[in-house]
């Protein structure tokens, strides 16, 4: 059985029940009143498929699917403008970040989602060596869409690479694979180690 | 020196609004001695700021008219406007209250008959009708003011001004040399009464209201619809003074936020729906009135005024908060947001956008000069810790005219019985 299929064996017809026990901030859900501040207040809101607003409608209608798989939640760029304006003080970016996170951990992210694609390479960036290689970083990001996007990106920011070299905000030999934290050893056991408590909790029903 | 002759059985109120008004001829209507401290020059407080009340869009001025004819008559009763309770000391039937009287600069021969107003020129901007308009240095605060007594700005009494109302005046009504006096009396009793304050519109920031003319109040749209205010009843822009045909309500200005006020304001509703009704009479057909709101409450036999508002066809309910009010390059206001029937993205351009503006009290919390229980939200709680001190309508929550003053006469039978029972523990 997938994580996936165990979670809706689990909460079974109660999908609001499902996010406040595994939802990052979930369980603010049910305080929203719908008054829609907060979709008018997304600057990236038309981008959205479904404003938070809507998302927190469909989480209590139960329409699971469509949420864990949407794209809306992935658009979030947290401007925190919708947490400041909200009447009732939901924490709307987190929840959006929450909501992106548990579709992550059931394998639900729509192919191909650029939020979740950058999501993963800062996390594999950061794994590697415990501090974030922002060389490799960028670089990985110029060429995610393919080669040829790369170089023209890559080309188009040359100066600004110049002058960050220059003022020393750049090592060019961090291509060299890079400084690591002191204990990488030890940073790696305790990411293995918080892993396994969260999966640990979030197998539990109920959390 | 004014005297105010007062025992440990006068009751104290304070504020001459409505509430005031009410509870203080309640009380006195019974026979007990009662002081009426206002802060204005006039009684009536906001309700005489209105033009028509919700739900029978009758006139205030007709039960204003009655309450102060009541007033006139009672010996019971003492009235001290331009008066401000500056400190309450004491306990449940032994009070000794100080009370501020600013200067009029206008005593008891005064006739109203104008001729001061005539003679000055400085105008300053009008506080009766929210600065929408202008008033003179000399002036009589509305037309119905009781007492129908003139008063002069403290600004021009030392300047050419003050001489030249002095000379106009025929009955010898005008004392330039009046000046702010403290009087201390006892009272066994005190309603406090001093009402509401509409919310600072230009704290709600996305609204606009302190960088676009054309984003009004409530209270501000009250007194343009007025005939006697200071469009002469015209619904018009203030930036161009062109009609206001396209009129966006925005509810919950303020209520039911906790970015600003925690609570539900309750008055919005039912006044956004009245000044739908002046709208649509005012421009018929060619009305195109909007209603932004999160959800409706009109309760019991309000209920029936929403349904005949609904019933209006120039009139469209959108079911959101609006996120933000911009201005477009004319200076037309346009109301961004989502619709939550169908999360459609909206973006409305308008004539004239009014803030169904929330009501807060019109003391802060700190500034009570006696010690009494405020709940989280300012107003005043009913607690025995309040001893002889008793709140009437908003002073106590968030209340409509009809409510305040029925919580007002609950307020005059509790300070009776406090009052009555200090004569008790005397006799």
């Amino acid at each position: 059985m997938t994580a996936n299929q165990a979670m809706i064996e689990n909460y079974r017809n109660s999908f609001l029940k499902e996010v406040e026990a595994n939802v990052e901030e979930g369980e603010w859900v049910k305080m929203c009143m719908q008054c829609g501040v907060c979709s008018g207040s997304c600057p990236l809101g038309k981008f959205w498929d479904h404003p938070p607003q809507e998302i927190f409608m469909m989480i209590r209608a139960g329409k699971r699917d469509q949420v864990l798989g949407s794209d809306s939640m992935w658009m979030c760029t947290s401007c925190y403008n919708c947490i400041v304006r909200c009447p009732r003080e939901l924490p709307i970016t987190h929840i959006m970040h929450g909501l992106a996170h548990y579709a992550k951990r059931l394998g639900l992210v729509p192919a191909n989602q650029p939020t979740a694609k950058f999501a993963q390479k800062f996390w594999d960036n950061l794994m590697a060596k415990g501090r974030v290689n922002e060389l490799k970083l960028g670089l990985s990001l110029y060429f995610m869409n393919g080669f040829g996007e790369g170089v023209k990106v890559a080309m188009k920011n040359q100066k600004l690479g110049m002058n960050m070299m220059k003022a020393k905000r750049m090592n060019p030999m961090e291509i060299m694979g890079g400084h690591a934290v002191q204990d990488l050893s030890g940073f790696q056991k305790a990411i293995k180690k918080a892993a396994e408590l969260e999966d640990a909790r979030i197998a539990q029903p109920g959390g | 020196m004014t005297e105010v002759v007062a025992t440990n059985e006068t009751i104290l109120v304070v504020g001459g609004g409505i509430s005031g008004m009410t509870a203080a001829l309640e009380a006195a209507e019974t026979g007990k001695q009662v002081v009426l401290v206002e802060k204005r020059p006039y009684l009536g407080g906001r309700v005489s700021q209105l033009y028509k009340y919700f739900p029978k869009l009758c006139f205030p001025t007709c039960g204003l008219e009655i309450n102060q004819r009541r007033a006139k008559m009672n010996p019971n009763l003492r009235v001290l406007t331009m008066a401000e309770v500056m400190d309450i000391k004491g306990e449940k039937g032994s009070y000794t209250a100080s009370v501020k009287l600013s200067p009029r600069y206008v005593n008891e021969n005064c006739t109203a008959c104008g001729d001061c107003e005539k003679a000055v020129e400085t105008e300053f901007d009008d506080e009766y009708n929210y600065g929408l308009g202008k008033r003179k240095g000399a002036y009589l605060p509305y037309r119905m003011a009781h007492p129908q007594r003139y008063v002069l700005d403290p600004n021009i009494v030392e300047t050419d001004d003050g001489k030249k109302a002095k000379d106009a005046c025929k009955y010898d009504a005008i004392d330039l040399d009046m000046s702010e006096e403290t009087i201390d009396f006892p009272c066994g009793a005190v309603i406090w009464a001093t009402g509401w304050r509409p919310y600072d519109a230009a704290k709600i920031q996305p609204y606009s209201y302190d960088r676009i003319a054309n984003v009004i109040t409530s209270v501000e749209f009250e007194r343009m619809a007025d005939p006697s205010g200071p469009t002469g009843g015209k619904l018009v822009r203030p930036s161009d003074g062109k009609e206001a045909r396209k009129v966006a309500f925005i509810q919950c200005a303020g209520s039911r936020d906790r970015n600003y006020l925690l609570h539900c304001s309750r008055i919005c509703c039912m006044a956004s729906l009245k000044q739908c009704t002046y709208v649509s009479d005012a421009y018929g057909e060619d009305a195109d009135i909007s209603v932004y709101y999160i959800d409706i409450r009109a309760i019991d036999r309000f209920e029936d005024f929403y349904q005949k508002v609904k019933g209006i066809e120039q009139v469209k309910f959108i079911k959101s908060k609006p996120a933000a009010v911009v201005a477009d390059k004319d200076g037309n206001p346009v109301v961004h947001g989502v619709d939550t029937e169908g999360y459609k993205r909206f973006e409305d351009t308008h004539d004239l956008v009014v803030l169904a503006i929330g009501m807060e009290p019109s003391v802060d919390k700190d500034d009570f000069p006696v010690d009494i229980q405020i709940n989280r939200e300012g107003f005043i709680e009913a607690a025995p810790e309040n001893g002889g001190v008793f709140a009437a309508g908003c002073a106590s929550d968030a209340l409509d005219v009809n409510r305040a003053a029925q919580h007002a006469t609950g307020a005059a039978l509790r300070a009776i019985q406090a009052v009555t029972g200090a004569a008790g523990v005397e006799g």
